[in-house]
């Protein structure tokens, strides 16, 4: 039996430590916000936050998730969505939008790590996350959407204006 | 399309052609036609046509016919139908459709219930507008008769029918059963000028359970005591399982069963995980297969046989003569490589086989095909057969094919329960139906003053539509035609393009379909015939043969001392259209402007879909390493229906071609593919995505392809940037060949 927490939810399943916390996400507790993309860490598209630090859920064994926080995208914006997923809409990002919950996780974890990320900050983080789609220069919009609203004093870092869209 | 679509066509869109009646009217039903079947309808619901249902509690329900893979159709369609319904496209309840010959798409070339071939809007543009008009108009004398007023009087405006005089409003659920006894009238649809919802940039529909994690798509199918299963496939192409040992594998946790279907060898257990595991241990013996398909057998077979005279395509002057007194001529092999799609939703579907009912989920392109397949397979009749539609993790052509739901009914006949059939990314990239390589010879000639006097070009590939049309065409006869005589004709047709005198449009498109207006022209096409599975991949034969005509053309241009710009424009002053979207690339792009140290720009241009796109590349050379700086693109798609969507498609196209003409391909070693996963077959990432400007035509001409069209520029604008920066052409994709070996620890 391992007990880790979901979302804000304790959950517990009877699986062997060694199965990948994906399938347990997406076959014991039902949450299939979470996707399967390369099961090899390649692609990003299942990456969710095991103690607030994202990892690929593929490649991390569901033991290793063990008395820990799980945050998957069902739980980021279940109370209201959050500011990275408002952006995301603003900017009409998605388009299949299987890896886009991969794509926001991320976001949210780069924008936590550094409030205020550069052009070139963002790009080396989300770069680990394909999108076969394409929607590439619309995700890096709705991250400097989000930088772009904080207010002046936020973040604690210079805050230059960010060039707004490519388009 | 034709221009009269009527109101017999509406009816015939409306009322399905394959057993299944959807539409509920009054004058129908005294007309003794059958009652509707439109799941959950219910009387006093008005469903006007095969798209659109009114309840009595106000629910707008739009039912989207064309499949969501990402390309926009849940939010363009919409906007097609509330545009002539006046009704905010929000409001709408989207559902997406079941099969039904009411839903065949009006595409010539498609011609059955599919999405493909950046038909969607093109073909929908008009019958849904209309159906919005018939459907506001039969509301708007429903209305009329309850104010006791003249139809003059009303008004249908956001969801509701106003009393202009008086200013009493009521909902369209209010007049919803009342609307329904009204006969259809006759419509005329509104100019492109007074468009309220068509030409606007609303945010996608779908936007909100993308975002969330609710969206569901065919791998997130769950319904009651679901096994899983995954499939052992032949590891070369053309094995066959000889025999398997599962003794192993059925001591393994969770397995159900282990058995042999048409594709291999099926593992079925309860979860994934347990599925996967289990078919590892599973030792299967293949026969040997077609081992000698390897890459550089072929690429000699093509290259030997593109030397050879071929079936003419077109031909126009004499460019044997022309050449005679050219002052320069060039020659040029190309090559393009066989892509995967990789959807980054991996293939899967889901089947219940039980009691002579069949029930089929399916992330697919095709849901005519899928349920055919399901006919094939279960020996049902279509009225047994159940299908339910998915979101699509991506398509790109590859879920027009079968395979993956073929599996499923197989597995699920066997076990009696429902099952899904998921594929590992390993699967998918080694059991694909491919971008067909191509191999191209061509020859040019100038003249002393710069002209491109004469053209000739012979291309060598496989045929998509003859391996994979007569399922198409099988599935498209009517359903009284006895099954034999469909497979009859689907063989013939398949036969006769392959190398029986008819040559497949896409093997050619985007070659012989150039627009230059060059006096002495010749294509010819040699089909190969061998086995590797080939398929539709985004813009199709555009995909390879844009690349090499558009980046010989500059080799041309260069031996004739011409700018590649200017003499291009020289040559499409026939083709206006597409002369001002390649002006209007050159203008946004400062072509002829000087770009800082070290960067070069490359333009190129292609009609496909019926659409008009340029594309100007800003490169440098970094090492052996290419670096794609900026694209401008101007698309000319007729009516912009939704401007931003149009953008993301072209976005899109450019970053799915630019991972192809960089690095991508799928080579052949022992009649296996190399390839296994995203680290060998890698598409663009985000650090490598160059800055994208796309510029949308305004125009009030029928609207034409969207999510196909912006890819076949790219890899020529970018190679002949290259060839710029080089002065050495670019001949073959990808590009970087034998650098893709990129960090694979990341």
């Amino acid at each position: 039996m391992i007990t880790f927490v979901v979302n804000g939810v304790s959950r517990s399943v009877e699986v062997p430590e060694d199965v990948p916390l994906l399938w347990v996400l997406r076959e014991e507790l039902g949450l299939t916000g979470t996707k399967f993309g390369c099961g090899a860490a390649l692609c990003g598209a299942c990456t969710v936050h095991l103690d607030g630090s994202p990892v690929r859920s593929c490649v991390t064994r569901v033991g290793e998730a063990g008395g820990k926080q799980v945050l998957t995208i069902e739980g980021l914006g279940a109370a209201t969505l959050h500011e990275v997923q408002k952006a995301w809409i603003a900017e009409n990002v998605p388009q299949c939008g299987y890896c886009q919950p991969g794509q926001i996780l991320s976001a949210v974890a780069l924008l936590k790590a550094k409030r205020r990320p550069t052009p070139e900050d963002i790009d080396a983080v989300l770069d680990a996350n394909l999108c076969r789609c394409g929607t590439y220069p619309r995700i890096r919009r709705a991250i400097g959407r989000v930088v772009g609203a904080l207010a002046p004093d936020e973040g604690g870092e210079q805050h230059e204006k960010k060039e707004e869209t490519h388009r | 399309m034709s221009a009269q679509l009527t109101r017999r066509d509406l009816l015939r869109a409306s009322l399905g052609l394959g057993g299944a009646f959807l539409l509920e009217l009054g004058g129908c039903a005294a007309n003794g036609l059958p009652a509707p079947v439109q799941p959950g309808a219910r009387p006093g619901d008005f469903v006007p046509s095969a798209w659109l249902r009114i309840t009595p509690d106000d629910k707008v329900i739009f039912t989207l016919d064309r499949v969501e893979m990402g390309q926009g159709t849940m939010t363009s369609h919409a906007q097609l139908l509330a545009d002539e319904l006046e009704i905010d496209p929000a409001r709408f309840v989207i559902e997406l459709a079941g099969a039904n010959r009411a839903y065949d798409n009006q595409d010539p070339q498609l011609g059955l219930q599919s999405t493909g071939g950046s038909s969607s809007v093109r073909t929908s543009y008009e019958p849904l507008r209309r159906a919005g008009a018939v459907a506001r108009e039969m509301l708007r004398r429903a209305a009329a008769k309850r104010f006791t007023a003249s139809l003059d009087d009303c008004r249908a405006e956001e969801g509701t029918l106003l009393h202009v005089p008086s200013g009493r409003r009521l909902r369209y659920g209010e007049l919803a059963a009342d609307a329904a006894r009204e006969v259809i009238p006759e419509v005329t649809l509104k100019p492109a000028e007074k468009h309220t919802w068509i030409g606007k940039s609303i945010t996608r529909l779908d936007a909100r359970t993308k975002v969330d994690g609710s969206a569901v798509y065919g791998i997130d199918v769950s319904v009651p005591d679901l096994l899983v299963a995954v499939v052992l496939r032949p590891p070369r192409l053309g094995a066959q399982v000889v025999a398997f040992d599962d003794r192993a594998a059925r001591a393994m946790p969770g397995v159900v069963d282990v058995f042999r279907i048409p594709q291999g060898v099926a593992v079925v257990a309860h979860r994934y995980w347990q599925a996967t595991r289990a078919a590892a241990a599973v030792k299967v013996d293949w026969t040997e297969g077609e081992i000698w398909v390897d890459s550089d057998t072929l690429r000699k077979m093509y290259v030997d046989r593109v030397k050879l005279p071929a079936t003419l395509v077109r031909s126009h002057g004499n460019v044997g003569s022309a050449e005679r007194e050219a002052a320069h001529t060039i020659e040029a092999l190309h090559e393009a490589p066989y892509l995967a799609h990789a959807t980054m939703e991996p293939q899967n579907a889901t089947a219940i086989v039980v009691n002579d009912r069949c029930e089929v989920w399916a992330p697919t392109q095709a849901p005519a095909l899928t349920r055919e397949a399901a006919r094939r397979v279960t020996g049902l009749p279509y009225a047994s057969i159940d299908f339910h539609q998915t979101l699509l993790g991506g398509g790109f052509g590859r879920r027009g094919f079968q395979d993956y739901v073929e599996e499923a009914l197989h597995i699920a006949m066997r076990v009696k329960k429902p099952v899904k059939v998921i594929w590992s990314r390993e699967d998918d990239m080694r059991s694909s139906m491919y971008r067909p390589m191509a191999v191209s010879w061509a020859r040019g000639a100038v003249d002393a003053r710069g002209n491109i006097v004469s053209w000739s070009q012979r291309i060598a590939s496989q045929t998509v539509v003859g391996e994979t049309g007569p399922e198409w065409l099988q599935s498209i006869v009517p359903s009284g035609v006895p099954h034999p005589l469909k497979q009859l004709g689907g063989r013939l047709a398949g036969g006769l393009l392959n190398g029986n005198g008819v040559v497949d449009p896409t093997n050619v498109e985007g070659a012989s379909t150039m627009a230059y207006d060059i006096p002495n022209l010749r294509f010819e096409h040699a089909v190969m015939r061998h086995p590797v599975p080939v398929g539709a991949w985004r813009s199709v034969g555009n995909s390879q043969n844009v690349f090499f005509t558009e980046t010989f053309f500059d080799e041309l241009a260069r031996a004739g001392g011409k700018d590649p710009f200017v003499l291009r424009r020289e040559l499409l002053a026939k083709a206006p259209r597409q002369r001002a979207v390649l002006e209007l690339a050159a203008e946004k792009a400062g072509w002829g402007k000087a770009l800082p140290k070290g960067r070069f720009r490359g333009i190129a241009q292609s009609k496909s879909f019926e659409t008009h796109c340029a594309e100007v590349a800003e490169v440098s050379i970094e090492g052996k390493d290419v670096r794609v700086h900026r694209v401008v693109a101007v698309v000319d798609c007729g009516v912009a229906v939704n401007p931003d969507l149009i953008r993301a498609q072209i976005e899109s196209a450019i970053i799915f071609g630019l991972g192809a003409a960089l690095r991508q391909e799928i080579t052949w070693k022992r009649g296996a593919v190399e390839q296994s996963n995203f680290h060998d077959f890698e598409p663009l990432r985000m650090a490598e995505t160059p800055e994208i400007e796309v510029h949308v035509v305004p125009s009030t001409e029928s609207p034409t392809g969207v999510g196909e069209p912006g890819l076949p520029p790219i890899a020529p604008a970018v190679a002949n940037a290259i060839l710029a920066a080089t002065g050495r052409p670019v001949r073959a994709m990808p590009f970087t060949r034998g650098l893709a070996a990129k960090d694979q620890a990341r």
